[in-house]
């Protein structure tokens, strides 16, 4: 299937998930839905770095919170010198820059270590990161920012629809992203990486400069995910903002769905998220994290392809058949660097 | 910022003896990552786990938090056993390690901390006993006991732990496993039983660690995390499995926290271990091979 | 020193100048000089843990030496990554096989066509091209039936066959073969052998790492002997087998 037809089904998806929530009149399902589209582009955006590359980033929580702290910054600049309101998207955009310029100056740092030591320096850089914002006083510091959100927007109505909107489309954008970086040249360089970096580089594969491209991508995508958080939260605080419940969803999510191609992530975000907004509801946000631990381990040791994997055993596929990566296409060659 | 030597030269010296505690807590991750190659993140998940079982059994027992620790060090052991064996069948063997073991550990950190606030809840724990509050007097020095004891016992259990590393037949056989599998074989001695032990210990070390942290502050579930960077700094920059080497990192590291916190403010403090480890992970010789 | 040694170190496409490399106090490899002229075929011996694999991954970029100097061509390779240095025309296979896991054969040999050939030529080629390509060259070395299997379905000795096959993909200047050749049959040898003379007639220059004696010396133009990590003998492979050095420090092993 090519990119465009891929890109029109999942709008057309998309307007249609659109149209019956509405159509059901309860906002709640704005606010819940938010929150699992948001999740299914942290958890695509982290399997680009971790699933593809098999870079595994502990820091999402730090993109994520960049983008949320420079709409943040924004937001002051604007109402303390009455500047024009800017649009979310340009927001977002904003938020993916910051993350992109910080994911590639992280990944400048510390790609050149081992797999595990580069988990524990992105756990760090988290830390370092977070600890930087709540000592800013002008975004609230430890005491917190408050966002005050628009109560509508025209046409859509109320702001969290649209908020929902905008995440969803963000969604279709990473997911689409995901698949072409899949079945480009890229998507290849990225499976060396992933299999043997030393044989990647005798091989010809520039290692270093794909991982930072993977790295750059994967932060930018998240902060494009946090920028919208600020209005849809309210009030952020850095304690919740950095907290390690992105990185244990942004990493279960794709794990537990599976990690070699974009509908693992996109499976287990829709399927953990929505059963997190549940049980956060029916139970306790604790138990709710209790259950994402335990999911993420039985996964891990169980079923170590996800529920992809599952899915492709069940279906009795031989080795070829699942490995066989669709060919570029033939003459509209994506050409990716 | 207030400069006096009153100051600087309690900040080194409760600085050194943090540290002496801080090589207690990292000795663990030196057995488990520095030689065993495992990246156990949920060790100070198991710490935190030390710090409320002394709890408990100081609240409602009122036994002495040290003695409950020992006491429990078996039941530690018998749990790193039992996590090593899970991680050894489910990825060692498989050759899957790097992603797949990191998410393991990272779930399991999750599992234990949220059960923890789910038992206990998020309030501050402590516990009493006879040396928390007391104080010595040394002219400008002021020692805390609450510090000092923990401190203590810690450098007591690196030396046990150097002891059995290198004087006992198992502990040198841990320090054979990781660098010659083939050869341990040959020996007869069983390389997985050898790593199963020696992860035991690592988790067992968590007992004590976990009841000298309670000693030195009141704890909740999510303390742990402050320690995941200290631990993975101080294992590296401590030669990687080399005990004394943790030891003179875990002192460094102390003191330089100190006076940071002393000096500019403890809400600086996490940033300090956490760009240590980023500093001494960029000076390790870099490349692929790098080890 | 003969007069094959003598004009390819003036003229050598490979250059490598006093090279030493230390593994913390371990000396891998002291003072080895070497070089190789265009076109040549040059057999590298050894005993095991002399530092022939150490030598080639010091060449090809993999390992940093800390002493002396490797040329290719008119370039110095010093500092630059072994992924430049293949672009630049350097391929060698490993000793270990280490091929791409999750990735079928023809991908594995898709790889270096996609990210060093293509990169030369300045431009991508069609898939249908890159395809053929990858079947073709899995065919040179007997694998072409089992273009869509996975790596962890083949045999070790296909294995090193899947392994010579990617560095061939690269379209070298200089092959580096480490060892392609254990555990194979007598005929798979002389299957090998010729493939490698085709190369080496179209162009390639190649250096053949072996312990099978008699594949080297049939194969090599010249021969040089690297014993506890520094080169003893270089010269014509009868020469250097004569050599009393040489039988007394390897072949009386």
């Amino acid at each position: 299937m090519r990119t465009p037809t891929f890109l029109l089904i999942c709008l057309a998806v998309s307007a249609a998930v659109f149209a019956i929530s509405v159509a059901l009149g309860n906002d709640y399902i704005f606010f819940a839905g938010y929150v699992v589209m948001q999740y299914v582009v942290l958890s695509t955006a982290w399997n680009i770095l971790g699933g593809y590359c098999g870079y595994v980033n502990f820091g999402s929580a730090a993109f994520f919170a960049l983008g949320a702290y420079s709409t943040v910054a924004i937001y002051k600049l604007i109402t303390e010198n009455d500047f024009y309101r800017m649009p979310m998207p340009v927001l977002m955009l904003i938020g993916g820059v910051v993350s992109g310029v910080v994911g590639l100056g992280m990944g400048y740092l510390t790609l050149r270590l081992r797999g595990a030591f580069f988990a524990i320096a992105t756990l760090a850089l988290a830390v370092v990161l977070q600890t930087l914002i709540v000592n800013w006083d002008y975004v609230g510091g430890s005491r917190g920012a408050y966002i005050i959100r628009p109560e509508q927007i025209e046409p859509i109505g109320s702001y969290i629809r649209y908020l929902f909107l905008i995440m969803m489309l963000l969604a279709v954008a990473a997911v689409t992203i995901a698949r072409l970086i899949e079945h480009s040249r890229l998507g290849y360089g990225f499976a060396t990486i992933r299999d043997d970096e030393l044989a990647a580089e005798a091989s010809g594969v520039p290692t270093l400069r794909l991982k930072l491209i993977a790295t750059t991508i994967s932060g930018a995508l998240m902060g494009m995910a946090g920028a919208p958080f600020p209005y849809y939260i309210g009030y952020l605080q850095p304690a919740s903002t950095f907290g390690l419940d992105y990185a244990v969803n942004s990493i279960a999510m794709p794990l537990i769905g599976g990690t070699t191609s974009w509908v693992g992530p996109l499976m287990g975000a829709l399927l953990l998220g929505s059963l997190q907004q549940i049980a956060t509801v029916t139970i306790s946000s604790a138990v709710n994290l209790l259950i994402v631990g335990c999911l993420l381990v039985v996964f891990v040791v169980i079923a170590p392809n996800g529920i992809v994997g599952l899915f492709h055993t069940y279906l009795q596929r031989k080795p070829e058949d699942f490995v066989g990566r669709r060919p570029v296409d033939a003459d509209a060659s994506e050409k990716v660097p | 910022m207030i400069f006096s030597f009153d100051l600087l030269i309690n900040a080194v010296v409760s600085g050194i003896l943090i540290g002496g505690f801080y090589a207690a807590v990292t000795s663990g991750v030196s057995l488990s990552f520095g030689i065993l190659d495992i990246v156990n993140i949920a060790h100070p998940a198991f710490i935190i786990l030390g710090s409320y079982v002394a709890y408990a059994a100081n609240s409602s027992l009122g036994l002495d938090p040290i003695l409950t620790a020992i006491v429990m060090m078996p039941a530690f052991y018998l749990l790193g056993a039992g996590i090593y064996q899970v991680y050894y069948t489910s990825f060692e063997k498989r050759g899957q390690e790097s992603l797949r073991g990191l998410a393991f550990f990272f779930g399991l950190l999750f599992i234990t901390e949220v059960s923890l606030v789910l038992y206990f809840g998020v309030d501050y724990r402590y516990v009493d006993a006879r040396y928390i509050g007391p104080s010595w007097h040394f002219g400008m020095l002021d020692i805390p006991l609450r510090i000092l004891v923990p401190c203590l016992a810690s450098l007591l259990l690196m030396a046990a732990l150097q002891i059995f590393l290198t004087r006992t037949f198992v502990g040198r056989a841990i320090m054979a496993v990781a660098q010659d599998q083939l050869a341990l074989r040959l020996m007869a001695v069983d390389p997985i039983r050898i790593k199963r032990i020696a992860f035991g210990v690592s988790i067992a070390t968590a007992s004590l660690a976990g009841a000298f942290l309670i000693i030195i502050q009141p704890v909740e579930p999510s303390v742990g995390r402050e320690y995941i960077g200290r631990v993975f700094a101080i294992c590296v920059l401590g030669g990687m499995g080399s005990l004394p080497g943790t030891v003179v990192a875990a002192m460094l590291l102390g003191v330089v926290e100190s006076l940071t916190s002393t000096f500019y403010g403890p809400s600086w403090a996490p940033a300090v271990s956490f760009g240590f480890l980023l500093l001494t992970l960029a000076v390790r010789p870099a490349g692929l091979l790098g080890r | 020193m003969n007069a094959a040694a003598a004009t390819a170190a003036a003229h050598g496409l490979l250059r490598v100048n006093n090279l030493g490399k230390r593994f913390g106090g371990f000396v891998a490899l002291e003072n080895v000089s070497l070089s190789v002229a265009a076109g040549e075929r040059l057999g590298l011996i050894g005993p095991n843990g002399s530092g022939k694999s150490t030598l080639v991954n010091c060449i090809c970029g993999t390992l940093r030496n800390e002493f002396g100097s490797v040329h290719f061509g008119a370039q110095k390779l010093d500092g630059l990554d072994a992924h430049e240095r293949t672009h630049l025309g350097l391929a060698r296979s490993f000793q270990l096989p280490r091929p791409f896991v999750s990735l079928s054969l023809a991908d594995n040999i898709r790889i270096p066509l996609l990210y060093t050939v293509a990169m030369r030529r300045g431009h991508h080629h069609a898939s249908r091209e890159v395809e053929e390509r990858c079947v073709e060259l899995l065919c040179e070395v007997g694998l072409g039936d089992k273009a869509r299997r996975l790596p962890r379905e083949l045999t070790q000795v296909e294995m090193r066959k899947l392994e010579l096959a990617r560095a061939m993909a690269s379209e070298p200047k200089l092959l580096i073969a480490d060892e392609a050749m254990a555990g194979l049959t007598h005929s798979e040898i002389e299957d090998i052998l010729a493939l490698l003379v085709r190369l080496n007639e179209q162009g390639v220059t190649i250096i053949l790492i072996e312990h099978i004696m008699s594949a080297v010396m049939s194969f090599s133009r010249r021969l040089v002997v690297l014993v506890s990590g520094r080169k003893i003998a270089d010269g014509a492979p009868g020469d250097v087998m004569r050599d009393p050095e040489v039988e007394r420090a390897y072949l009386g092993q």
